[in-house]
C-alpha cells in the first residue's frame, strides 16, 4: 500500500511537486527574512559596539562607576596580561585595548601661537599592531574622505566636522593638550594624516582617532588601557550570550572590594542601551511572529486545499474498504513527507542565500546617501546573519502548518456520515 | 437468515436532519436478496435508491430497523468491520467511475487486492483476469484520461469484481454512457453474474438497464411500491 501511495504521490504533481515548490519557496523566504532581520538587528548595534561598548567591555570597577568622566587614572594596568587572559578564555571574541580620552586640540600658526582650538574626544585604538583586526572592523579606508590612515603613533585622524571647525587639513600639525593618567599636564604634537566621516551624526563631532601607542605615549599609559573591548569573531551581537558571559566573568571577582578589579560590561550595560536592546528584541519578535503567522496560514490553507481536492479519491478508497483511520493516516504521512522535504530544501536554499549575503552584504549606499545628512546612524551595508535558529525555524510552518491543514481537511472523513461525504465526493 | 440469503432488511427507516426537521428517505423497507441475484432498485430521483444502496454497503447507518449483510448486522457493526466487509465481499460501481487519474488501468484494478493484502504474483493474475473479462486487456497501461467513458466504466467494473466479491453495488452505472456503451456494460455484468454467481444490485431509472434485470424493486417516496421478479 505504501508503494501504491508513493507512486500516486510522485505522479500527481499537484500533490507533490507543486506543494514541494511552494513549501520550499516559503521556507527559503522565512529563513532569508529571519537572517535579514538578524542582520538588521546586528547592524543596529554595530556602531555602538564599534565606537563605544564593543559587544563586551572590561574596565576597572572604579572606572565603571565614573565612566562619564573618562577617568584614565582608574584605567586597567598591566593590560597585556589581562588581554592574553581574555583571548584565551573567550576565544570566540576578539579582544582589543582602547584608550578613551578628552582634552583640547590646539592648531598653532607658523609662530607656534594658537590659531584655533577645540575640545576633543579621542580614541586610541590598536590599529597598527600586527595581529590587530581593528582596521578591518572599522573599515576606516572607506570612511576617510581626505588624506590617508596614519602610519605611526605620531599621526592622527580628525573627523570632518572637527577638521572644518579647526580649519585643518592633512599635513597640518595639531597639539593635543590634556592630562596623563597620573594627573600631570600633557601636550603632544600629532601630524594630521587624514580626515574621516563615520556617518554617525553627532557622534564624531569632536572626534580624533590615534593608534593606541600614540595615546599611550601622549597620556603616559604604557601597558594600560581605559577599557578592553570584545567583539564576537563574526561580529554577530548575541545579547543573551554577552549577558551570560558578563555574569559569569563578574562573579569571579564578587568576593573582593578592590576598586581596580576587572569588571565586564555587556553592550546592553552602556547608556540606556538595555532599553533599546529590549525594545529591539520585542520588535524583532513581533515582526518575525507576524511573518510566521502569515506564512503558516498560507501553508495551512494549501494543506486544506490539497485535502479538499482529494475528496473524490477518499470516498472511493472508503468504498472499496479502506478504513477512515487508514485513509486519514496516509494523508497525514503524505503531507508530513512533502512538508519535511519542502522544509529541508527550503532550509538549504534559504541558508545558502543568507550565507552568501552574509559574506557580500546588501549595499544600501544609494538609499543611505540621502540619509547621510540626517542624524540617523545607519550602516551602508546590511549583512544578513546565519544563526542556529535558521536551521530549524522553517520546519515549524513547513511541516506543522502543512500537516495541520491536511488534518483539518481530513477531519471531514470523521465528522461527516460516510454516505454524505461520499455524495460530496461524487459531485 | 436462510442459507441462500445474502441481504435481509427488516423495517428499515432512514431519516435525514434538514434544518430543525427530518426528511424520511426510507420508510419501512423490508427486503431479502438472494445469492446470484441481478436486481435493480428503480425509481425517480429522491425515491431513496442511493440511500438504500449506501446502507446496504455500510456507507450509511439506518435510523431504525435491521439490515443484515452476509450475516453481519450493519446496525451493530463497527466502522472498521463494515470497511472489512466492503473490502472482502463487496464491489462498488459509480456513475462517475471514480477512477484514480494518476494510476493506470492495471493499478486502479489492483487497489482492492492491495487492500486485501494479496501477494504480488497472485494480484497480477487476478488483475489480468478481471481486465480481460471486461475486454480491456490492451489498455492495461493506459491512464483514465486516455480512455473513453465506456472504457472507464469497464475499468470500474473490473475493479469492483477483481477480488471476487459476493455483492456488487452499482449506482446509476450507465447514467453517463450512450446506448451502445450501456449495452456493453450490462452485457459484461450479466456475464459476470452468470460466471461467478456475484449478486448485482443496481440503482437506476434507466429503462435500458431494466430489461436486463431479473428482479426489479420499485421505490417511491422511500417505500417499496412493487417488487417484481422477471422470469425469462
Amino acid at each position: 500500500m505504501i508503494n501504491f501511495l508513493y507512486k500516486g504521490l510522485m505522479r500527481d504533481r499537484s500533490r507533490s511537486f507543486f506543494p514541494l515548490i511552494i513549501i520550499t519557496l516559503i521556507v527559503a523566504i522565512i529563513i532569508f527574512f529571519s537572517g535579514f532581520l538578524n542582520g538588521i538587528y546586528n547592524s543596529l548595534f554595530f556602531n555602538t559596539a564599534l565606537v563605544n561598548s564593543g559587544h563586551l567591555k572590561v574596565v576597572t570597577h572604579a572606572y565603571n562607576l565614573e565612566h562619564q568622566l573618562l577617568p584614565n587614572d582608574l584605567a586597567l594596568l598591566d593590560s597585556d596580561t589581562l588581554l592574553d587572559e581574555l583571548n584565551s578564555k573567550y576565544s570566540d571574541y576578539t579582544w582589543t585595548p582602547r584608550i578613551t580620552f578628552a582634552g583640547l586640540l590646539d592648531v598653532p600658526d607658523e609662530n607656534g601661537e594658537t590659531l584655533t582650538q577645540s575640545p576633543v574626544f579621542g580614541l586610541g585604538i590598536d590599529f597598527l599592531s600586527i595581529n590587530s583586526t581593528q582596521l578591518k572592523i572599522w573599515d576606516l579606508s572607506k570612511k576617510i574622505t581626505k588624506g590617508k590612515i596614519f602610519a605611526n603613533k605620531n599621526q592622527v585622524l580628525l573627523s570632518e566636522k572637527l577638521a572644518k571647525r579647526l580649519d585643518v587639513a592633512p599635513g597640518n600639525t595639531v597639539t593635543f593638550i590634556g592630562s596623563t593618567m597620573d594627573g600631570a599636564f600633557s601636550t603632544y604634537n600629532f601630524l594630521v594624516s587624514g580626515i574621516f566621516n563615520l556617518n554617525l551624526g553627532p557622534i564624531d563631532k569632536n572626534m580624533m582617532i590615534v593608534d593606541i601607542k600614540g595615546a599611550e605615549f601622549a597620556l603616559d599609559m604604557d601597558n594600560a588601557a581605559s577599557e578592553i573591548l570584545g567583539y564576537e569573531n563574526g561580529l554577530y551581537f548575541d545579547d543573551k550570550e554577552t549577558v551570560e558571559m558578563r555574569n559569569v566573568y563578574n562573579i569571579q571577582y564578587s568576593d573582593t572590594t578592590d576598586a581596580y578589579r576587572p569588571f565586564m560590561l555587556a553592550l546592553r550595560d552602556s547608556n540606556q542601551m538595555s532599553t533599546i536592546v529590549d525594545f529591539s528584541n520585542v520588535i524583532m519578535f513581533i515582526i518575525m511572529s507576524l511573518f510566521l503567522v502569515v506564512v503558516t496560514l498560507v501553508l495551512w490553507n494549501m494543506g486544506i486545499m490539497n485535502g479538499l481536492r482529494r475528496y473524490g479519491e477518499i470516498g472511493m478508497r472508503l468504498a472499496i474498504g479502506e478504513t477512515k483511520g487508514h485513509v486519514f493516516k496516509s494523508m497525514i504521512i503524505e503531507s508530513l513527507m512533502v512538508g519535511f522535504l519542502g522544509s529541508a530544501f527550503g532550509t538549504i536554499v534559504g541558508i545558502s542565500i543568507t550565507s552568501y549575503l552574509q559574506k557580500v552584504g546588501i549595499d544600501y549606499s544609494k538609499a543611505i546617501d540621502s540619509l547621510n545628512s540626517s542624524n540617523f546612524a545607519m550602516p551602508n551595508v546590511f549583512y544578513p546573519q546565519v544563526t542556529v535558529e535558521l536551521f530549524y525555524i522553517g520546519f515549524i510552518p513547513g511541516i506543522l502548518a502543512t500537516v495541520f491543514g491536511t488534518m483539518l481537511a481530513g477531519r471531514a472523513i470523521y465528522s461527516r456520515e460516510m454516505a454524505q461525504l461520499f455524495k460530496e465526493l461524487e459531485a | 437468515m436462510k442459507k441462500n440469503e445474502i441481504i435481509e432488511i427488516k423495517s428499515l427507516v432512514k431519516k435525514f436532519p434538514i434544518g430543525g426537521d427530518f426528511f424520511t428517505a426510507l420508510n419501512d423497507i423490508n427486503l431479502i436478496v438472494e445469492k446470484g441475484e441481478f436486481s435493480g432498485l428503480v425509481g425517480p430521483s429522491g425515491s431513496g435508491k442511493t440511500t438504500l444502496l449506501n446502507i446496504i454497503g455500510g456507507l450509511d447507518s439506518p435510523t431504525s430497523g435491521e439490515v443484515s449483510v452476509l450475516n453481519n448486522l450493519i446496525n451493530e457493526t463497527s466502522q472498521e468491520d463494515r470497511a472489512l466487509i466492503r473490502r472482502k465481499h463487496m464491489g462498488f460501481i459509480f456513475q462517475n467511475y471514480n477512477l484514480l487519474p494518476v494510476y493506470s488501468v492495471y493499478e486502479n484494478v489492483e487497489l482492492p487486492l492491495i487492500l486485501n493484502k494479496i501477494d504480488k504474483n497472485k494480484r497480477k493474475e487476478m488483475v489480468v483476469n478481471a481486465v480481460e473479462s471486461v475486454g480491456l486487456i490492451d489498455k492495461l497501461d493506459s491512464k483514465p484520461n486516455q480512455l473513453s467513458g465506456g472504457q472507464c466504466q469497464r475499468t470500474a467494473i473490473a475493479r469492483a469484481i477483481v477480488h471476487k466479491p459476493s455483492i456488487v453495488l452499482a449506482d446509476e452505472p450507465t447514467a453517463n454512457l450512450d446506448s451502445e456503451n450501456s449495452f456493453h456494460i450490462m452485457e459484461i455484468m450479466k456475464q459476470l453474474n452468470k460466471d461467478f454467481e456475484t449478486s448485482f444490485i443496481f440503482s437506476t431509472h434507466d429503462e435500458k438497464i431494466m430489461s436486463y434485470l431479473k428482479r426489479i424493486i420499485f421505490l417511491e417516496d422511500g417505500q417499496v411500491s412493487e417488487d417484481k421478479k422477471i422470469i425469462n
